[in-house]
């Protein structure tokens, strides 16, 4: 130990910063309760759920459709989204020439990079009329799941690929010995191996997608109603957030911030969720 | 090293201090300010005059705030601005209050359909058929045979409150397909939809038309939806671009306003594509 003094000082400073990290959520949460506490006390949290629409204005304010909205969009985009990106990471490292390697990976990258609200753009002037021709009017659930997909999936691909990467070159030596071919080597010993890391893209995809707003924004209808189809408009929470905020009264935004806190409550179900999971894929693996 | 992290504290608490609230134009200082609230229609006109009366006037600092025609008037009654920006009018309660409605300039809300929609035009009743859903196929109001998609403005915009004030209906009757926030989406939206009916402010679609993108202002009750016919008062879906003060206005506030009104300033309405007033100021 040749410099304690130095050593305490950053100690100190890591403790500080870890503590600040925590602290900003705990603020985060703390600030959305507080300003949604006026309309959970004055309409009850049961009228978010039972009122006949979401009229904030009139004094309706259903939540349900934005929640099932949210949902439906994440999960669909989730669907699409993972076996592409995890076979996109397959297939760079274990079937793509080396050549080429590179190239793929720094494209994934660049679809990462996109702005959200270009992605958004594009979704509304090239998807929503091409839908629209299958069955107007084109802004849907389809879209939000379509443009949605797209976002996250280079989440998935990157980490997936990280994961692959990560696998004991010794167990893919054994697989070689045990005389196993590419693909039983691969859905064999890799994908068990990295199935963690692989959860965690999902997961970190997953958070991406609830809270996306400008692109879902601009594809999704934006109509508060339960979808009945892929063709149906949906809203979801943040867009919802986004629309009215800037011109909501005060009970109104109150109620806006409820519809905060109802999307940080998924995120932290999500979350729980995928690292349980992770937990007890790693427990078994 | 100490000193850095310190540094760095020192930074983030600073970066923490919220912003001075709106002050006022009271405060003792040399530099006198003017605070505008309300109304995201008519924050961008106000800041051009509010530049040029800068330039005019040393020494004054005009800052604008938008957030919806509500907070506009909510501040203007509460004192957190000078003035509030109002693109309505005044309901009664609010005047009851005490406030002042003062237009500086008029708009227009259009129906626009897609270019290659022949439609002409719609009347007050057909359109509340359209936006209430009892009508669901373009040939039922004249049109060609093929489903509406109905845009609709987001709550507490106050296109839509003027929207319903012309159809008498309420926000809770409206069966939308496409809900919308600024003008600018959803004139992207019936542009790229053939079947698509939406309302927007008319000097914007206008604008928008004229550079070639594909959509057409339709008449209301046989009156054109143009520049014009909002000018000369004959158009029906028209609002007044209001600034809403407590009492009358005074000192700064009313140079403003006063500015703000008159013929100086017609190059800069034109310009964000709304109608000057008529020379009689209304």
């Amino acid at each position: 130990m040749p410099h304690p003094g130095r050593d305490r000082a950053l100690l100190w400073t890591l403790r500080l910063f870890a503590v600040s990290s925590v602290a900003i959520v705990l603020l985060v949460v703390a600030f959305v309760s507080g300003e949604s506490a006026p309309a959970l006390a004055e309409v009850g949290p049961v009228r978010f759920f039972s009122d006949p629409s979401w009229h904030p204005a009139s004094g309706f304010f259903n939540m349900v459709p934005m929640l099932a909205g949210t949902v439906l969009v994440s999960a669909g985009a989730l669907l699409l989204a993972a076996p592409l990106g995890v076979l996109s990471a397959i297939f760079l490292q274990f079937y793509a020439p080396p050549a080429l390697r590179s190239y793929w990976r720094n494209l994934i990258g660049l679809l990462a990079g996109i702005p959200s609200v270009v992605y958004g753009f594009w979704g509304l002037v090239s998807l929503v009329p091409l839908i629209n021709r299958l069955h107007p009017p084109g802004q849907s659930l389809l879209a939000g799941i379509l443009v949605l997909a797209l976002m996250v999936l280079p989440t998935i691909a990157l980490l997936s690929d990280a994961a692959l990467e990560s696998v004991p070159a010794h167990y893919l030596r054994s697989a070689a010995a045990l005389g196993l071919s590419r693909w039983g080597t691969v859905s064999g010993v890799v994908l068990p191996a990295a199935r963690g890391g692989i959860l965690t893209g999902v997961a970190l995809a997953a958070a991406r997608a609830v809270g996306e707003t400008m692109a879902v924004l601009m594809v999704c209808g934006n109509v508060v109603r339960m979808p009945e189809g892929l063709f149906d408009p949906v809203r979801t929470l943040t867009a919802n957030i986004a629309l009215e905020m800037a011109y909501a009264g005060s009970a109104h935004r109150s109620a806006l911030f409820v519809s905060g806190l109802a999307l940080l409550a998924i995120v932290a179900l999500g979350a729980g969720f995928s690292e349980a999971a992770r937990r007890k894929v790693v427990a078994n693996g | 090293m100490k000193r850095v992290f310190l540094a760095i504290g020192m930074l983030a608490l600073g970066a923490c201090r919220s912003k001075d609230p709106a002050s006022g134009s009271s405060g003792p200082e040399a530099e006198r300010k003017l605070v505008l609230t309300g109304s995201s229609t008519i924050a961008p006109l106000a800041s051009e005059i509010a530049k040029r009366f800068e330039a005019k006037h040393p020494g004054v600092r005009v800052d604008i705030q938008t957030g919806g025609s509500a907070r506009g008037i909510s501040d203007a009654l509460a004192g957190l601005a000078d003035i509030g920006m109002a693109s309505r009018e005044l309901n009664p309660d609010e005047a009851a209050n005490g406030l002042t409605a003062i237009p500086i300039a008029k708009d227009g809300i259009g129906l626009i359909v897609h270019r290659d929609n022949a439609l002409l035009g719609l009347t007050r009743q057909q359109l509340v058929s359209v936006y209430t859903g009892q009508v669901t196929n373009w040939r039922q109001v004249g049109g060609k045979d093929a489903r509406l998609t109905v845009v609709n403005k987001a709550e507490g915009r106050a296109t839509l409150e003027l929207f319903l004030h012309f159809t008498g209906l309420k926000s809770t009757d409206i069966q939308a397909s496409v809900v919308i926030g600024d003008n600018a989406q959803g004139i992207k939206t019936v542009a790229g939809n053939p079947d698509a009916i939406g309302y927007v402010s008319i000097g914007t679609a206008e604008h928008d038309a004229s550079l070639g993108t594909p959509i057409r202002l339709i008449s209301v009750d046989g009156v054109a939806a143009s520049l014009a016919t909002v000018g000369d008062g004959t158009f029906p879906m028209s609002r007044a671009l209001n600034l809403v003060v407590k009492g009358q206005p005074n000192g700064l506030a009313r140079d403003f306003i006063e500015y703000s009104r008159s013929a100086e300033v017609h190059d800069l309405v034109k310009a964000e594509f709304f109608v000057p007033l008529g020379p009689t100021g209304t």
